[in-house]
């Protein structure tokens, strides 16, 4: 465990720390273009170069090891130079467009041209030398070679990570190009990730360009919950729009990566199926309600079925796109009607995954749904095959596209089913069955966990405001508990958490405030 | 004039061939450093101050030592031949003339390192020296000196020749051996050292070629023999490439530490056309240049970088005083600017500024304030990138604009080289 000091402060680090990482625990910026921690060293940007005691040369703070007693400056006079001069001939053959490039706002060249730089070009714009613009490379990527400071992280990125080797350099001196292997596209399925770690607006994606400048948007720390991996992410909106998702550090999870498919998967979160009212039907036919009625009417025919007939009588469907919280509010109502529970995790057959972050199972609480004891082996079907030969007086159907994954097994059990509960966040070819129908958020809507894969119960909080009369399903179901009497309503997501590890062993010791930013494993402790 | 031992091949005709190599005393050397331990030969080699001919002067023996004494992985001896640098043209000689020379340094450089496969790096326009190697090699192996159980010691050998495809990078011993890897010749970040992350992430070693010739007469004559030509901390017979305006350009075999003054005006004969000297480059076209009153130096690594300049690959280029200093250094930055990788941000952008800039200077177009310009870019090219091609750039272009400044102001002033007419050379840089 070597001492360094660092511009005068002395932290201890592990055997093996680079000046760079040490620099990181003191948190001090050293500035760097082609270092990354999820990537090889490089090297190759020189922005990094820190002044180190006895040493006669400036030195690289990614690739020098720490030794015992190392003193390091980031700001002497040496090093100043150096990083100025490094930025200046960063942006000697740079195009400067940065009123019209997506990365204005988040390029760390203009935000290492404010710190460090601040002088005028000595060169002219028509003397740049001139690189192929706007060039897509793949589904979702857009080249500017120009803008390209050729650090290599993209390049190491699809070699080190993905093993697809798609992109390298070409030409030589300032000449160089990135670009992809001669026939090839970059498409793979993680290769949005490379738009995350270039830094600078040579790779865009070719999803969110142009369509908000970045500083209008809001950040907010949520999981993406396109399979069962919980990659941790974070959500960009403007005025409840979501405008993109970008993967969040989380070691034990997803590292700094996500895959394209969770990436794009906020365009299906504010589709034009979203439900944002609620409907009954009436004499008239399927018409839109005003919620609080629709959720007293709800709750007082299902009082009434349980009442009227007894023990099983009505069926409740949870599927594992649902958040723990309302998993555990299904419970808490299953009890209350006497009705029988199952859960059901349906994903597509042949559904694409990998041994990367990429899993089979297509919902993000699959793991939540079983350590909370709701089956989903046959009991789906049983309740389904049940409803269709007129042995359930009532099915409440909680985020479940039910036609789409049980089809006429689904038709049959919906069409006879004397009443039908639907709770979704969209209306499908299931809503169209319901006696009533109640608009409830996406997870982007919503605070609550997922447990993912592993068993790892991770927080995401809401980023967005559900649509129109839409509530969180967590407080949806609490005015369906309270509008059956006897329960008092909990106020937020992490009440309902809390006590759900109170009750439920593999939850036991977690609370909403101990899962922190990466997440707790369930029955860990 | 003493024994020519390098260059043998200028009094053995032939020399090529093995059978002429063999009946002047060929691969005595590799029997006798057979006989001996690895060990001793590293040792040997080491006391004879052996110092690497291909431009940065390290200690050979001292490099063979910072090789792991465990080794789970095989060690591998890669030969520089990439001869690339401007103004150098020894290595070529001994490739095309006197092979065996180098295999024999080869194969006694493998044993003392316990290495069994050799790779010769040969830059991609030497096609004849490519030839010579392969037939050589061809010829060894017949003889038994490269290949399994050489001379019936146990030792195993292969050489193998592979053919570089024309960038001066390849020469940097990390370039090399990711090009020999099959990769885009970037050099690497070091630590760690090809000693001990090498060829295929193996022990390796990088020796230029002439290094490797001089093996053979050490292990024939002894360490102290080596250390007794020049001096003594960089010691042994030289080659010496002299081009540009001398009467008898070529290269020289002279011991290490002959006077720069004495190689111009002696053995190159002088300037020709009663013309005076205006500069000499001493060591490659990266090296910082010497005006007339400053040759008055010994040629070895030591006494070169005391005067200012260095050794480097002893490529030295003459200028008498017909010669335009902008143009020589625009030629210099357009090298440079042409066969920088594009790794390092210093290297990649300032060279080509660099050129940009002498462009301006030499064909129109350029400012007073360029010539501080050209001083202030190349020092912060000094010292900050992976490998030694930003410093190669730099340092003629300091010691050039400094050393004949007024030269450059002239030509700002001008707006043009006054040698010049205005439209002589095409400019790569379009001008705005």
């Amino acid at each position: 465990m070597p001492t360094l000091e660092i511009d005068g402060r002395k932290v201890e680090v592990p055997d093996g720390q680079t000046v760079m990482q040490a620099a990181e625990r003191l948190g001090i910026e050293i500035p760097h273009y082609c270092w990354h921690p999820g990537l090889s060293i490089a090297g190759n940007c020189r922005m990094c170069l820190v002044d180190i005691e006895k040493s006669p040369k400036l030195q690289i703070a990614c690739n020098t090891r720490v030794t015992e007693g190392m003193v390091v400056s980031t700001t002497s006079e040496k090093t100043r130079t150096a990083q100025k001069a490094v930025l200046e001939l960063l942006l000697v053959n740079h195009p400067i467009d940065c009123p019209v490039c997506d990365q204005a706002g988040e390029c760390k060249l203009q935000e290492y041209y404010m710190d460090y730089d601040r002088q005028r070009s000595r060169i002219a714009l028509p003397d740049k030398v001139r690189k192929k613009k706007a060039k897509p490379i793949g589904p979702l990527v857009m080249l500017d070679q120009e803008r390209c400071v050729l650090c290599s992280r993209c390049v190491r990125f699809c070699d080190e990570v993905t093993h697809t080797s798609e992109l390298g350099f070409y030409s030589r001196g300032n000449h160089t190009e990135l670009d992809v292997a001669p026939g090839k596209s970059l498409d793979n399925p993680y290769s949005g990730n490379v738009i995350d770690v270039c830094p600078v607006g040579a790779l865009t994606s070719r999803d969110f360009r142009f369509r908000a400048r970045v500083w209008y948007l809001e950040r907010f720390d949520s999981v993406c919950g396109a399979c069962a991996n919980g990659c941790n992410i974070h959500i960009y909106q403007r005025e409840d729009r979501i405008y993109r998702f970008q993967p969040r550090e989380n070691q034990a999870v997803n590292q700094y990566w996500m895959c394209d498919a969770g990436r794009l998967s906020y365009h299906g979160l504010q589709g034009e199926g979203r439900l944002g009212q609620a409907f009954w039907r009436t004499d008239a036919g399927f018409e839109p309600a005003a919620l609080p009625a629709a959720v007293r009417v709800a709750a007082g025919k299902l009082s009434d079925l349980a009442a009227a007939h007894g023990a099983g009588a009505i069926g409740i469907l949870a599927s594992a796109q649902a958040p723990n919280e309302e998993l555990h509010l299904l419970r808490r109502l299953a009890t209350r009607l006497e009705a029988r529970l199952a859960g059901i995790s349906w994903s597509p057959p042949d559904a694409y995954h990998d041994d990367f972050l990429i899993k089979a199972d297509k919902n993000p609480n699959t793991k939540g749904l079983e350590l909370q004891g709701i089956t989903t082996g046959g009991g789906a079907d049983d309740l389904l095959r049940d409803a269709a030969e007129g042995r359930l007086q009532a099915l409440v159907l909680h985020r479940c596209d039910l036609t789409a994954w049980k089809g006429d097994a689904a038709r049959a059990a919906l069409e006879t089913v004397p009443y039908l509960v639907v709770l979704d966040s969209d209306r499908r070819e299931t809503t169209q069955f319901a006696s009533v129908a109640l608009p409830i958020g996406t997870y982007a809507e919503s605070d609550g966990t997922f447990t993912n894969h592993a068993g790892r119960v991770q927080r995401f909080v809401r980023a967005v405001a559900p649509p129109g009369d839409a509530r969180p399903g967590w407080q949806l179901l609490a005015q369906l508990l309270a509008a059956l009497g006897g329960e008092t309503a909990v106020e937020s997501a992490a009440r309902v958490f809390d006590a759900l590890a109170a009750e439920c062993p593999p939850f036991k010791g977690l609370s909403w405030d101990g899962l922190g930013d990466d997440g707790v494993l369930a029955g860990a402790r | 004039m003493s024994e020519r031992l390098l260059l043998r091949c200028r009094d053995v005709p032939e020399l090529r061939r093995l059978e002429v190599y063999r009946a002047n005393g060929g691969y005595e050397a590799t029997r006798k450093a057979l006989a001996q331990t690895p060990e001793s030969l590293v040792e040997m080699v080491k006391a004879s101050n052996l110092r690497g001919r291909g431009g940065a002067g390290f200690p050979t023996g001292m490099k063979w030592g910072f090789l792991p004494k465990q080794q789970d992985r095989p060690v591998y001896l890669c030969v520089n031949a990439d001869e690339s640098e401007p103004g150098t043209f020894k290595d070529r000689v001994i490739i095309e003339e006197d092979p065996h020379q180098l295999l024999e340094g080869i194969i006694i450089t493998a044993w003392a390192i316990r290495c069994h496969a050799a790779y010769i790096y040969i830059r991609g326009e030497f096609e004849y020296g490519t030839r010579v190697l392969e037939e050589a090699i061809a010829e060894a192996r017949a003889a038994g000196f490269i290949g399994k159980n050489v001379l019936g010691s146990g030792f195993d050998l292969d050489v193998f020749v592979h053919r570089g495809a024309g960038a001066y990078i390849c020469g940097e011993e990390t370039g090399l051996i990711e090009s020999l890897e099959g990769k885009r010749a970037y050099p690497r970040i070091k630590p760690p050292f090809p000693a001990t992350h090498g060829l295929f992430a193996s022990p390796t070693i990088v020796n230029n070629v002439e290094t490797l010739a001089c093996v053979p007469h050490i292990v024939l004559r002894g360490a102290d023999w080596f250390r007794s030509i020049g001096p003594e901390k960089s010691p042994g017979p030289k080659l010496y490439c002299v081009s540009g305006h001398v009467v008898r350009p070529g290269v020289y075999e002279l011991p290490m530490g002959t006077p720069l003054r004495e190689i111009i005006y002696t053995h190159a004969g002088g300037i020709p056309n009663g013309r005076t000297l205006k500069g000499v480059i001493p060591g490659g076209a990266s090296m910082p240049i010497f005006t007339p009153d400053e040759i008055d130096v010994p040629m070895d690594m030591d006494s070169v970088q005391k005067a200012g300049s260095f050794l480097g690959s002893a490529g030295i280029m003459v200028m008498d005083d017909t010669v335009c200093m902008v143009w020589t250094l625009l030629v210099l930055e357009r090298f440079f600017h042409h066969e920088s990788c594009g790794q390092c941000t210093p290297c990649r952008e300032g060279t080509g500024w660099l050129h940009r800039v002498l462009e301006d200077l030499e064909y129109g177009g350029g400012k007073p304030s360029d010539v501080d310009l050209l001083l202030g870019i190349s020092g912060n090219m000094m010292g900050t990138t992976i490998c030694a091609l930003s410093d190669a750039a730099a340092m003629p272009a300091r010691a050039i604009v400094t050393k004949y400044r007024a030269e450059f102001e002239e030509h700002a002033a001008l707006g043009r080289c006054p040698l010049r007419a205005p439209t002589d050379a095409p400019r790569l840089h379009a001008h705005a």
